[in-house]
């Protein structure tokens, strides 16, 4: 008990000092403001996302899903954290234990540190720094040490399998992923991500976006967002039915919750990410349209959590249907499929922006 | 962008490699087996492309090009012409050999042509970087090129041996080159002989730094006390591949020798002059005293190669621009002799027997007496024995020697190549007088057969007329 | 404050270096490397060079020393036979360390540390980092970032040389023909005399 909140102490000081070290520039009283609502506002996001998922899945398997505590069961996130804050925390003795400790930690911190860079809407953003792309794709690669170290510092055989599985797959994608990204950063000229969103801006609203001339990146960007979070159908390295959970066979209690809160922080971050990258960000997907004036009135905000939530049950979406990837598949999609795609169609970009094809790369609309 | 077309037409030769390499690399995976030759075909089109290029692009002055980073001269185009020469000729005389051992794939001409690349951009260095870049891509792709036979423990023991004493020489030079642009604060060589030329830097930073760079030259060329590597990878590699490390990167390492100490750091002459000095006396000495206790003819040819590189420092230590003339000869020689010698071992090999012994040159005479005077042509002139052409490299590195006052250093030289020429007279006798022990006949395919006919005969020929190559030599400083 | 954030960054980094050769578990070594990089990419911020702590942190924490730790996790290393010969070679090593150190010292503490240190220009450029290292690398240095591109290509080459290959005991999956079977090729009927009779 005593344990489980000073790592979630030890967690949250690490993502502060991240935090701070980005932001060592700009010291602004909102900025602190900002990271009190939403550190919190996040973790809600995150309790009410695996309510999300209990439910949608339910639903698509034609059942209810949790309907017993509170209005429909709206309770039940809270009362699942009420339990695994109380349960106790198993330390296997042979278990490497300052790293079993840390490993979750790990895996948190650069899932919360990486929010500090995401724009929520115009000037909504704790740090508009340059090279923001760079950082948000520097957060997730480290995320992979949380998965790792929980693995060796188990000392199980499982939780090694799966730690090593995880680690090629998340390495595998994370290439694919960085070249979609590329595609993104040659589209719009710019590596920060306020200016992404900006570039996106054109006379024909939903059409201007990104998702149209890099959508074979979008696709890929996405499908590999899935599979760097390790969901469904790229779910190898917990991989239930075989290696019985993988990385965190081990674990239990809070340091279990740790690891659940990185996951769906990830997956909400690798949403919200794909929505600023290809999907316009907080624009308005009507935007040049006739019917613009009608939504002036919706805030940015609202547009942007609208396109995230609109990826996360996408993400659900996937877990309720497809079957799991064997594992030989998986390393030949990320190797031989996507990683040549994105090159080609970094090619094919290239030759967008020399033709300044209309309207995304037209000299006055687009760079 | 900032680079005008007129670069990339000097560039034309490089990049045409290095888009060949790149195409054989597709070409290699997706071709069917029958097909195989196509591979050696494009390597040879490249390389004679790529002396098209760079023999039409002649030019009497020095112009540097890519923000100061290439430079296009008489010397590199010479030196990048027998590159070429060379390496088409070790693509002909490997090819048997190869394809007897599964090694005649793709990778193999690809690596070759990377390393080709790394020499032409060596011999083209005008900036640090270009000089450092240009050596580890040679490297690389020799390490590459040792280890490729994997079937041999003793390949990838020399592969190891070569790749971390290679790694630890690159280092050595990097640390050079660093406190070089520590204290000049540029990587041009040109700038860096400016900024010396001023003499407000105190010597003994330059001294300290210099050591450094030395050491990884002399790492690089084989040269004593810096050397150990040199008879375990000649020994230890498939012999294609050391009939490849002999030959051609012998005059990379030369350009290389000439740009850091000549282009960049002639302002220092007085201190390398004594560190060549020495390295020169120890590696004649060792070399030639080492290579007669040999049994195996190529760590005897290796550790000739020690001398010879002895014998090459010779010229270059005199500091005159008829000394590194002398010595550009000297190297030049060295690389087609060594070529004709090592051709002469694969000529001797086939699937499944390795001629590595100076014995498998036994009465070589009865089994075949014009390879047998092919190879006393060769060893002749190795041993430096008049009329050859190694005997005129040694007499024109000599007469500067001499020229520049440090006739004792001529006297040491002469006794060593003295010493040195017994082992040489020793293959000849027994080619010549012993009984042969292996009777199974030589099978040599026609093109290598004449190619290595006219490489024994043109050491001969030129040396009957050795002022061809020497005056193409002279002009070039 | 910035002062104070370095010095904490720099002391953790020169414990984690130390601990990078004095622990003796290669994994935690390796961890001790990540954090060792970690808060030299923090060093560099400090500088405002945000690009290139940024990739000093996505190379190298986020993808060289992920690959490195795979490796030491699959390998069993003992350690302990690497440390054999330490006690054997050391006297030699430790002097030959010493003398190159002497020679060092002498050569260079006449001249090189009375200098002053001689003041650096700080004409800082307008442009921000991302755009000045662009510059720096793709029209500046153009020709040594293609040769390093060159030598990346190589290395990739000779790696892949230098492992692959098809060995004979090597067992793998061939889908395209298994889903090609036929009923014929699998199954033989035999026609045979029951028992008994």
């Amino acid at each position: 008990m005593l344990l489980s909140f000073a790592s979630l102490a030890v967690g949250l000081f690490l993502l502060l000092a991240a935090l701070l070290i980005t932001l060592i520039q700009l010291p602004d009283k909102i900025l602190i403001l900002g990271l009190i609502v939403t550190v919190p506002v996040l973790l809600l996001m995150v309790a009410y996302l695996t309510y999300a998922e209990r439910k949608i899945i339910g639903y698509i398997q034609i059942r209810i899903g949790p309907n017993r505590v509170g209005p429909r069961g709206g309770l039940q996130p809270i009362a699942d954290a009420i339990k695994l804050m109380f349960k106790e925390i198993i330390l296997p003795r042979t278990s490497n234990r300052f790293l079993f400790i840390s490993a979750p930690i790990l895996a948190m911190a650069p899932a919360l540190a990486a929010w500090a860079v995401v724009p929520f809407a115009k000037d909504w953003v704790f740090s508009d720094i340059n090279a923001g792309l760079l950082y948000i794709l520097a957060m997730t690669s480290i995320g992979v040490y949380g998965v790792i170290i929980a693995g060796w510092a188990s000392n199980s055989k499982y939780a090694f399998l799966g730690a090593l599985r995880s680690a090629a797959q998340i390495v595998a994608y994370e290439i694919a992923m960085g070249f979609a990204l590329v595609g993104v950063l040659m589209a719009s000229g710019s590596l920060n991500l306020s200016a992404i969103v900006e570039a996106q801006a054109g006379k024909f609203g939903f059409f201007s976006w990104f998702w149209l001339p890099l959508f074979p990146l979008f696709v890929i960007y996405f499908i590999s967002g899935v599979a760097e979070t390790n969901r469904a159908p790229f779910d190898v390295a917990e991989g239930e039915s075989e290696i019985v959970a993988g990385f965190h066979v081990e674990y239990s209690g809070m340091l279990f919750a740790v690891f659940f809160l990185a996951e769906y922080l990830n997956m909400i971050l690798i949403s919200a990410l794909t929505a600023i990258m290809f999907m316009g960000g907080w624009l308005s997907p009507f935007v040049g349209t006739p019917i613009e004036v009608w939504f002036s009135w919706v805030p940015g905000v609202v547009w942007f959590f609208g396109k995230t939530a609109f990826f996360l049950f996408l993400l659900l979406w996937f877990r309720a249907t497809f079957p799991r990837y064997r594992y030989d598949q998986i390393m030949r999609l990320g190797w031989k499929v996507f990683i040549p795609i994105t090159i080609v169609w970094l090619l094919v970009v290239g030759v967008f922006i020399l033709a300044e094809l209309p309207p995304w790369f037209s000299i006055e609309g687009g760079i | 962008m900032n680079i005008p077309m007129s670069d990339l037409y000097v560039l034309l030769p490089e990049i045409f490699v290095l888009t060949m390499a790149c195409i054989i690399l597709i070409v290699a995976v997706y071709i069917p087996k029958q097909l195989m030759e196509l591979n050696y075909h494009l390597a040879q089109v490249t390389v004679i492309g790529a002396a098209i290029l760079t023999l039409t692009n002649l030019t009497e002055s020095s112009s540097i090009v890519m923000n100061n980073m290439f430079i296009h001269d008489p010397m590199s185009i010479l030196l990048k012409a027998f590159i070429y020469l060379i390496t088409f000729t070790v693509f002909l005389y490997s090819r048997q050999y190869l394809r007897a051992r599964d090694l005649y794939k793709g990778e193999y001409f690809v690596l070759s042509l990377t390393a080709l690349l790394g020499m032409q951009i060596m011999v083209s260095a005008a900036h640090f970087l270009s000089l450092y870049l240009g050596l580890e891509l040679l490297s690389l792709s020799l390490y590459a090129m040792v280890a490729m036979w994997r079937d041999s423990k003793q390949a990838s023991e020399a592969a190891m041996k070569y790749f971390v004493l290679g790694a630890l020489a690159s280092g050595m030079l990097l640390y050079g080159m660093s406190m070089f642009y520590g204290i000049t604060g540029t990587l041009e060589l040109q700038k860096i002989s400016e900024v010396i030329a001023t003499g407000k830097i105190e010597n003994t930073l330059l001294a300290f730094s210099l050591v450094f760079i030395m050491v990884g030259v002399a790492f690089k060329l084989g040269a004593v006390p810096f050397h150990m590597w040199v008879p375990d990878v000649y020994q230890g590699a498939p012999t294609a591949m050391t009939l490849f490390i002999s030959a051609a990167p012998k005059l990379a390492a030369f350009a290389m020798l000439m740009r850091l100490l000549v282009d960049g750091l002639q302002g220092l002459h007085t201190d390398w002059q004594g560190m060549l000095m020495i390295m020169a006396i120890l590696s004649m000495g060792l070399g030639n005293i080492v290579a007669i206790a040999q049994t195996n003819i190529k760590r005897m040819l290796a550790y000739s190669t020690i001398s010879h590189i002895g014998f090459l420092l010779l010229g270059v230590l005199t500091a005159t621009k008829e000394g590194y003339s002398a010595s550009m000869f000297y190297t030049i020689v060295y690389a087609l002799m060594s070529m004709g010698s090592f051709g002469m071992i694969l000529l001797l090999s086939r699937a499944g027997f390795e001629a590595e012994n100076i014995d498998d040159f036994k009465g070589l005479n009865e089994r075949s007496p014009w390879y047998a005077f092919i190879m006393m042509i060769l060893m002749l002139s190795m041993a430096g024995v008049p009329p050859m052409l190694g005997f005129w490299a040694k007499w024109s590195v000599l007469n500067q020697v001499v020229a520049s006052g440090f006739v004792w250093l001529a006297v040491v030289a002469v006794l060593f190549s003295v010493i040195g020429a017994f082992f040489y007279l020793r293959i000849i006798r027994l080619m010549y007088v012993d009984k042969p022990e292996d009777l199974t006949k030589i099978v040599v395919a026609a093109d290598m057969r004449i190619a290595i006919s006219i490489n024994g005969l043109g050491i001969l020929a030129l040396g009957l007329f050795p002022q061809i190559l020497f005056q193409l030599c002279m002009n070039v400083f | 404050m910035i002062t104070l954030v370095f010095y904490c960054l720099s002391a953790i980094l020169v414990f984690a270096a130390a601990r990078v050769i004095t622990v003796r578990n290669p994994v935690q070594a390796a961890l001790f490397l990540v954090l060792a990089f970690f808060t030299s990419a923090g060093i560099w911020l400090l500088l405002e060079a945000e690009f290139l702590a940024i990739a000093l942190v996505l190379v190298y924490v986020g993808a060289v020393m992920v690959l490195f730790l795979f490796v030491v996790m699959m390998l069993d290393i003992n350690t302990d036979s690497v440390r054999e010969g330490f006690a054997r070679y050391f006297p030699v090593g430790g002097l030959v360390g010493v003398l190159i150190l002497m020679e060092m010292i002498l050569v260079l503490s006449s001249t090189f540390f009375n200098k002053k240190a001689e003041n650096i220009s700080l004409d800082v450029p307008l442009v921000d980092n991302t755009t000045a290292l662009g510059r720096v690398l793709y029209v500046d240095y153009l020709y040594a970032f293609e040769i390093a591109a060159v030598i990346l290509l190589v290395a990739m080459v000779a790696a892949i040389t230098l492992t692959l290959r098809n060995r004979k005991e090597s067992k793998r999956q061939y889908p395209e023909q298994q889903v090609k079977v036929t009923r014929a090729e699998r199954i033989k009927l035999v026609d045979m005399t029951s028992d008994g009779n």
